[in-house]
């Protein structure tokens, strides 16, 4: 937090609460900024924080996630003009991932929808979107209120956290479904009087938890989590290796795979959900929302472009590179927006806008690719197949109760 | 006044509000064969653009006083003239007053009394009307067609830019470029141009300001001056008073569309615009009654339409944000006065008094009025344009007594200290301006009428109580009026259109809107 004696300019990034325990852990000394506030890209080396992952449960902090508390008589009326999910179908108790667009049917950001109470819901994001949510309020009968600083956010992921999260002291966590929310009492040993509540959701396409929790709180969580998870190596991981694990997981990252249709300048850099391949997150039969004119439009008229998951010949991976349909590279159908190699795969994968008609599993592309060999850059023209997402889907990862390992 | 009665029926459309436009548009659909129901809240049609008493015995037209946008071509479309509408006073003049000189005439009646103040200034003002009109005439059918969209593939929407820009280029080099060079021009420097008289410049510069939030000084109020001078075109009569006030104009524009076959239900207030599958479905009553249709026409101003009828939900959150942003707070009041006898203007000529009066005694004294008002407050030394109805229809008043018009700026919708409590502040203000210029004005006072635009906003149900529903500005004119999305009477919900003074090309009971909203209705449903 920001001290009364060092000015603001001096010191522009938040710390979250758990920065101290974070930098204590850090090896490297890697922070990046994120929606305002200071965060680990890595703590000691990418490829072992993602092995966690995969292998056993790592501590990501999401405190920066941007959080918005909805409240009032409208509450889903707005949330259902707003989403382009049906947001009347979402239980008390239960969360939805979801999209919202701008009048175009292009994508603004997405998110996730806790359903807290009968009118209660709470909005996460990556960015901040207060804006758009208050100009969308006009005419609803709610209230809006950010509350990403007084909720502290931590996500606990791999296969054995249910396990850590069970050797904490949360009992009965093991009968929360995936996207069901849950309160729990914290242990006294931890905090006295104090409640956590949990989430099954994550961006790691893996199991895993999202705990939510009052900052005082967060420092004691961090450390029962580590003591609780030292019998599988539990670690914190920053956000390079929980970027490969969301590129495994075919999910989409603003910014990176779009940016959002009210901040492009150029015309045709927007870009819809049916184009992102998140068509199964748009129900056009659900009422008005905003962008369902244009969508349907857009449906009726057929995408021009999609997001689809490619599989490229060797194992470098092909940030940024562009795709053509003839090896030549006369032709230019696409582009690379997330690449990497995947461990757990062993397959070079990426993310890519590509033109139809070649979204179509099985067609093949070629991905042009830039080597630095020790500072002397080579081209190298890679055999490209459009495949199925996600790239990696453990059964793990919907299983009631999930297993100990 | 009231046609066939609804009762649940369905109509091919209903109208939203009996205004002029909304009667105009009723009566044109009528006429291409659809079935029409007009539905008016007030208990008598005309909107703005009624009569009625403000005093016992003394009535006046209560928001617009004067008739002189409306194009020939629809009042003989729609037979106004067999149907009721005579005019007690076309042509009038318009003369400019001050409280410590002598009135001058500013139009083309008696140019002696300029030539004598100023030779320079009656020489330069023929040629500056005969520009202006020249002007006004090549931005006429920009007035009259339903606006182009930019960037379809239309053949109608190139067509409609190439009649425009023909009409402007037809201009010759010289006045083409002179239309470019002042059309974003703020009045005070085209006048200064021109001439010399403050009195002249002020109430020359007094109509490009009337009716909108603009000083003389304001970028951009060359061009409602022009807007004005295009319609006026048209206009069959100039400035002219209907017998009976403007009232009397409504009801035979509802004339005219009761006898093409529409029906009007008067004191029937619409709560909700129904939709169904993303369509207009009909109406809700605030009675409760529903009444189906497969077309809205609405005459209630953008944010009321999409605000309050419709609500959000409906409509895009971007839609939305340019209707909440659209810029419609009123800044024009209006005054009645009953008075016991004609009121005396010094030097005033009675044929000069049947005419229209301006109070904008130099183009400094318009911009320190205007001045207030962009900090919420009204005009200390206020502008107006004034008749004297009665002079001209003597059925407007018992015997022997008068009714005085005013149109009043700047009197700002938001007021700083609430109109509850500077109301009579305001009135005094005004009567004590018009005293100077007609002594014993206060004295033959029987009775006050002060409209402000809260006033206007409650009695004609028009949003921030602007006369034109939203204002006329470069901004808010042509193809962005009232927004992009909306501004070619269509609006995102498939079946619901626009007809009111909020669309193109505005208010100033021209009913252009309402005969362009008909066209375009019937050309997308034929």
């Amino acid at each position: 937090m920001l001290t009364e004696s060092e000015p603001h300019y001096r010191q522009p990034l938040l710390k979250t609460p758990f920065h101290e325990r974070a930098r204590a852990l850090s090896q490297v000394d890697s922070f990046i900024p994120w929606a305002g506030y200071t965060t680990v890209d890595v703590f000691s080396f990418v490829e072992q924080e993602y092995f966690a992952i995969r292998n056993a449960s790592t501590l990501y902090d999401l405190t920066p996630m941007v959080k918005y508390r909805i409240d009032g008589r409208d509450a889903l009326r707005y949330l259902n003009r707003l989403m382009t999910r049906d947001i009347g179908k979402l239980k008390v108790g239960r969360v939805a991932y979801s999209v919202w667009c701008n009048d175009a049917g292009h994508l603004i950001d997405d998110g996730t929808v806790f359903r807290l109470g009968d009118t209660e819901y709470r909005l996460c994001t990556g960015e901040r979107q207060l804006d758009w949510l208050l100009d969308s309020a006009l005419g609803f009968d709610l209230q809006i209120d950010e509350v990403t600083e007084e909720t502290a956010a931590l996500a606990v992921q791999g296969p054995t956290s249910c396990a850590v999260l069970k050797n904490m002291g949360l009992g009965g966590i093991e009968r929360l479904k995936p996207f069901e929310l849950a309160h729990f009492a914290l242990p006294a040993a931890i905090a006295s009087d104090a409640q956590i509540m949990v989430s099954r959701t994550g961006f790691t396409g893996d199991l895993g938890y999202e705990l939510w929790m009052r900052p005082e709180d967060a420092e004691a969580v961090w450390d029962a989590l580590m003591e609780a998870g030292r019998y599988c190596a539990i670690r914190p991981i920053g956000s390079r290796a929980l970027n490969m694990a969301r590129i495994e997981a075919g999910f989409v990252l603003p910014n990176v795979d779009f940016v959002s249709g009210e901040r492009t300048l150029r015309a045709g850099t927007e870009r819809s959900p049916i184009e992102l391949g998140l068509g199964w997150l748009v129900d056009l039969n659900k009422g008005h929302f905003t962008g369902r004119r244009a969508l349907l439009e857009e449906q009726r008229r057929g995408p021009r472009r999609q997001l689809v998951g490619l599989d490229i010949e060797g194992n470098k991976p092909a940030h940024n590179a562009l795709l053509y349909a003839d090896k030549a590279g006369r032709r230019q159908i696409g582009s690379v927006s997330s690449a990497t190699w995947s461990p757990t795969c062993k397959r070079n994968i990426a993310l890519a806008m590509v033109d139809v008609p070649y979204i179509e599993t099985g067609s093949t592309l070629w991905a042009e690719i830039y080597l630095n060999r020790e500072l002397v850059w080579e081209r190298r023209m890679a055999r490209t197949h459009v495949v199925e997402r996600p790239f990696f889907a453990p059964e793990r990862r919907r299983l009631s109760p999930p297993a100990d390992y | 006044m009231s046609g066939a009665s609804a009762g649940n029926a369905s109509y091919d459309c209903l109208v939203i509000g009996g205004g002029h436009n909304g009667l105009v548009c009723a009566a044109y659909l009528a006429r291409g064969g659809r079935s029409v129901l007009v539905l008016e809240a007030a208990s008598q049609v005309g909107g703005a653009a009624i009569t009625r008493e403000f005093a016992p015995g003394f009535k006046v037209s209560a928001c617009a006083h004067l008739l002189h946008l409306m194009p020939g071509s629809l009042i003989k479309d729609l037979g106004l003239d067999a149907r009721g509408l005579q005019l007690a006073a076309a042509h009038m003049r318009t003369t400019a007053i001050a409280p410590d000189c002598p009135p001058l005439p500013i139009d083309a009646h008696d140019p002696t009394l300029l030539a004598a103040r100023s030779a320079a200034d009656a020489a330069a003002l023929p040629a500056y009307r005969a520009r202006l009109r020249r002007l006004a005439e090549a931005l006429y059918p920009v007035l009259d067609t339903a606006t182009p969209r930019l960037g379809t593939e239309s053949w109608q929407d190139r067509a409609s830019w190439l009649r425009i820009g023909w009409r402007i280029r037809r201009l010759g080099r010289r006045d083409m470029r002179e239309l470019l060079r002042i059309g974003g021009m703020c009045v005070q420097d085209l006048l200064d141009e021109h001439f010399e008289t403050p009195l002249l410049k002020g109430a020359l510069g007094f109509d490009a300001v009337l009716g909108t939030s603009a000083g003389p000084r304001s970028p951009g109020s060359v061009f409602p001056l022009l807007y004005r001078m295009a319609a006026e075109v048209q206009g069959g009569s100039a400035l002219a008073q209907p017998v009976g006030g403007l009232g009397a104009l409504s009801d035979s524009l509802a004339r005219a569309a009761l006898a093409a076959g529409a029906a009007i239900r008067t004191s029937a207030t619409v709560e909700r615009i129904m939709v169904r599958d993303d369509r207009a479905a009909g109406v809700i009553l605030k009675s409760g009654e529903q009444i189906t249709a497969t077309n809205v026409i609405s005459n209630a101003d953008p944010k009321t339409t999409f605000l309050q009828l419709l609500g959000g939900e409906y409509l895009d959150t971007g839609f939305v944000r340019r209707i909440a942003h659209l810029r419609a707070r009123g800044v024009t009041a209006k005054l009645h006065l009953a008075l016991n006898r004609l009121p005396q203007f010094t030097g005033l000529s009675d044929s000069a008094l049947a005419g229209r009066l301006l109070l904008a005694p130099s183009l400094d004294y318009v911009e320190r009025a205007f001045n207030h008002a962009k900090y919420r407050e009204f005009s200390a030394a206020p502008i107006a344009e004034i008749t004297v109805p009665t002079v001209n229809d003597a059925s407007l008043a018992p015997a022997g007594r008068h009714v005085l018009s005013a149109v009043v700026q700047y009197a700002p919708y938001e007021l700083a200290g609430g109109w509850q409590n500077e109301r009579q502040r305001f009135v005094d203000l005004v009567i004590d301006a018009l005293e100077r210029c007609a002594p014993g004005l206060r004295a033959s006072v029987e009775a006050v009428e002060l409209l402000s635009p809260p006033d206007i906003e409650r009695e004609f149900r028009i949003s921030g109580g602007h006369w034109h529903h939203a204002e006329l500005a470069l901004d808010q004119f042509f193809i962005v009026r009232p927004v992009p999305g909306a501004a070619q009477y269509r609006t995102p919900i498939g079946g619901l259109y626009l007809c009111g003074a909020g669309c193109h090309p505005g208010g100033g009971v021209m009913g252009i809107a309402g005969r362009n909203a008909a066209r375009a209705l019937m050309r997308e449903a034929a």
